[in-house]
């Protein structure tokens, strides 16, 4: 076994691993990142038109995880056995260097301020009561306002398009007007609408509702960011969901953050590196550094650090701290432990509209961050009381460009014939003139809905897999039946010529089979009780203090918004706090009442 | 250019150069249920005679030639299917299959032992077995109409094969006949962009910059493929 030795070891190169990673050696820190997945450079494995092949990417899975080396096995409810998932579909979390965030949509969110402190919020107005009993409701223990500043820093790095609403209190322009104020702009003016977003944004007004441009990480002019790295116009390709952008101007770690570490004599990064574990010392209080395959060569190696930052994908983070040992698991038993607990998804649910055959909706052209939403049911910018649920979603058209296989796959509207005569009729007027609006909402976390091990199946390494313990409940059906049914007036608004509504239904468990959403969270949160939070406000770990965990796996509830904003805000926030405090004072930056 | 690249430039190569080869004649064409446009005939890498009379067949009815255009087998679906068998996908090298394997409720999805290839293997075998002892033919000397109702059957999950249900097998002919509609030509379906062309794609343009919002007006460019031709 080799030993090598560095002062920070960073675990995954996606998004949150890559800023901490610069912001460590901006510190002044040695730093070592493992990236399980191969190597990705936007200027040859990215390059047009290799990179827009509908087959080879979002098909065939060019940049997601390959679930023949690791996945997860799902259930939906305590009493059943849970089964992996063998092929990707649900979810698609990404493998290689730029991780998720290479592959992602850019659709930029700011958490709402009473987002991040809903526990508090939902007492202070409806009572405690309003809260059903076996929902985890918990505050995230960090404001918007002390967000507010990493908010900032990240959009300037990942070139963010937008219009604001308030600055500093004042009101400067027509952007959302439930969002909170802001410090500055937007780095970038907001995206152009395509058409079905224009058409949905005067539909919208009409219909009483107060219709804003995404904030989208998807650049409306060139920009030079904060690293002092490009990113060029976007053309609205349609491929952003799932492929890497050939234009620079999706942002990704691969374009944004990492050519500016490449070249940095104390930082390395090693790709193909599969993580096995983290390892602690005796008292398994410390972390001395993490042992990991290195694939190309089938060998074990070994890095000791002072400083462990997991930062991979949500559901890895939680399974990479139970398989070393850090922080209780979560039993929803005895309702004891901390890791796996509060695993949390969101209800994403898509309504179709037919226009006239006179209208092409033009699918294809788009760009995955931008779009037209509205806030009026998202968050609690809307009275609950009378309605008995918590929770929300925005509402949009958020046109990230459709491809013709994925089209086929789900054809033409509900009564229409999957294959055969009729469907090809079907397909082509739905592809021609119809548009999506999707409810892309919150979910609440519960007692029995979390994450431990498996008992069964192993991955290709011969550790034991992550179990997920999934389904819908009443209380977020309910939220996404309301605010479905606050879309029809849009419809008729559009004047569409025919319309479906989709919403989840009572009764109706997880269905592993069907793409929803990739924005996983929980399962190892930060908060201010260590037995209800495996992580203090500042990411790090209430049982090994040099270990920070970063990423979704944060978020006590899956909120109405994307997670990625959120993310590289609190991995800024994560990283002043180490820069300022830990790392002149190693040890825990909260101390256990 | 990456490997990746060049290895397709390769594959383009040999599939266009197919008809210097000494060809297994393709008959899959049954006579009750013909089409109406030609296919170009080629020789299969992973498919026996017989399976790929199966295939052309069953992919024929998903994707019917009709007054829109070339059905499944003129578009070159089935050498697309072919073709893949012999990928990393074909070999089930993007599913996990490490045992043990339990059925379960439908909405956990996937949980037979076997890759893509496996399951037309298997499948297809099974589905000729059933028409001959329902229909008194194998599959493809049937119908078209009684060539539906069998595919029909397998769809609604009432058919039991031998080692799987007859639906998995439907959804997997109905999702890769569809990839071949729909992926580029270069992987030997989608002959000459029709797919394309009836949905109105316009493949690897990639570049809307003037075609951001022009108000429902129909985009005026037809498609572009990966090797910038029809093939």
């Amino acid at each position: 076994m080799s030993r090598k030795r560095t002062d920070v070891v960073i675990i995954g190169a996606g998004w949150a691993g890559s800023i901490l990673a610069k912001e460590m050696r901006e510190a002044g820190r040695s730093v070592i990142m493992l990236e399980r997945g191969p190597e990705r450079r936007t200027a040859v494995e990215g390059s047009y038109p290799g990179s827009i092949d509908e087959l080879r990417g979002a098909i065939r899975h060019r940049l997601f995880q390959n679930p023949a080396k690791t996945t997860v096995t799902i259930r939906n409810t305590m009493n059943q056995t849970a089964l992996p998932y063998r092929q990707l579909a649900a979810f698609l979390p990404g493998e290689g260097v730029g991780g998720a965030g290479l592959h992602w949509s850019g659709v930029h969110f700011r958490a709402a301020p009473d987002d991040l402190r809903l526990r508090s919020h939902v007492i202070e107005r409806y009572g405690k009561k309003f809260i059903p009993e076996d929902m985890n409701l918990q505050d995230y223990d960090v404001t918007y306002d002390e967000l507010e500043p990493f908010f900032d820093k990240a959009e300037k790095v990942f070139g963010t398009s937008g219009e604001a609403y308030k600055i500093d209190g004042k009101i400067v322009g027509n952007g959302n007007v439930f969002a909170p104020s802001r410090s500055d702009a937007f780095p970038l003016p907001p995206m152009q609408d395509v058409h079905t977003a224009a058409l949905f944004r005067k539909a919208a007004a009409e219909a009483g509702y107060h219709p804003y441009s995404m904030p989208a990480a998807n650049a409306s002019k060139p920009y030079l960011n904060s690293y002092g790295l490009q990113m060029g116009p976007c053309n609205f390709c349609g491929y952003c969901s799932g492929y890497d952008c050939f234009m620079y101007s999706k942002a990704s770690p691969n374009i944004n953050i990492l050519p500016a570490l490449r070249s940095d004599p104390g930082f390395t990064l090693i790709s193909n590196a599969h993580v096995l574990r983290v390892n602690l010392d005796a008292e398994r209080s410390r972390a001395t550094g993490v042992t990991y395959l290195d694939q190309k060569a089938d060998r074990e190696m070994t890095i000791e650090a002072e400083l462990v930052i997991i930062a991979a994908f949500q559901f890895h983070n939680v399974h990479l701290m139970l398989l070393s040992g850090i922080g209780k698991p979560y039993d929803p038993v005895s309702n004891t432990g901390v890791v796996g607990r509060n695993f949390v998804y969101q209800t994403l649910t898509t309504s179709h509209a037919w226009m006239g055959r006179n209208d092409y909706t033009n699918q294809f052209v788009g760009a995955g961050g931008a779009g037209v939403a509205i806030d009026d049911f998202n968050s609690d910018n809307f009275d609950h009381g009378p309605l008995g649920f918590i929770g929300g979603s925005p509402v949009w058209v958020n046109q990230a460009g459709i491809k013709p296989i994925a089209a086929a796959m789900s054809g033409g509207g509900k009564s229409s014939p999957r294959w055969g005569k009729g469907f090809k009729e079907a397909l082509v007027d739905t592809y021609r003139h119809s548009f999506a609006i999707d409810a892309h909402g919150s979910n609440m976390a519960y007692r029995d809905v979390y994450l431990d091990l498996d008992p069964t199946w192993k991955d290709s390494y011969g550790q034991p897999l992550l179990r997920m313990t999934f389904t819908w409940k009443d209380n977020d059906i309910r939220m996404n039946q309301y605010v479905v049914g606050k879309i029809e007036p849009i419809m008729k608004a559009l004047g569409a010529r025919h319309y479906e509504l989709g919403r989840l239904e009572y009764g109706e468990p997880f269905d592993t089979r069907r793409y929803q959403t990739t924005h996983l969270g929980g399962g190892a949160v930060m908060g201010a009780d260590p037995r209800t939070s495996a992580l203090n406000r500042y990411l790090q770990s209430w049982d090994v203090s040099n270990v920070f965990v970063i990423g979704s796996n944060a978020f006590p509830q899956g909120m109405g918004y994307n997670p990625t904003g959120t993310v590289a805000a609190l991995a800024y926030w994560a990283a002043h706090h180490i820069r300022t405090r830990y790392l002149m004072h190693p040890g825990p930056l909260v101390h256990r009442a | 250019m990456t490997a990746s690249s060049s290895s397709r430039r390769r594959f383009v190569r040999n599939a266009a150069g197919t008809t210097a080869l000494a060809l297994i004649p393709y008959q899959g064409r049954p006579a009750h249920a013909g089409t109406s446009e030609a296919a170009v005939p080629f020789e299969p890498v992973f498919f026996t005679p017989a399976e790929l009379e199966f295939l052309s067949a069953a992919c024929e009815r998903i994707f019917p030639q009709d007054d829109l255009g070339p059905g499944a087998v003129a578009l070159g679906v089935p050498f697309f299917i072919d073709r893949q068998m012999d990928t990393p996908y074909g070999k089930g090298e993007l599913w996990y299959l490490s045992g043990p394997f339990h059925e379960g409720p439908p909405q956990l999805g996937y949980q037979l032992p076997f890759a893509p290839r496996d399951l037309y293997r298997k499948g297809i075998a099974a589905a000729d077995a059933y028409a001959r002892q329902r229909r008194g033919r194998k599959f493809s000397g049937l119908s078209a109409n009684d060539q539906i109702d069998l595919l029909t059957a397998f769809e609604g999950g009432g058919v039991q094969f031998p080692e799987l249900n007859a639906r998995m097998f439907f959804e997997q002919l109905r999702r890769n006949t569809l990839e071949g509609v729909f992926a580029d030509p270069v992987y030997g379906g989608n002959r000459a962009m029709q797919g394309w062309t009836l949905l109105g794609f316009p493949g690897a343009r990639a570049d809307f910059m003037d075609w951001v919002d022009q108000n429902g007006a129909p985009y005026p460019f037809g498609p572009v493929s990966l090797a910038r031709q029809p093939l």
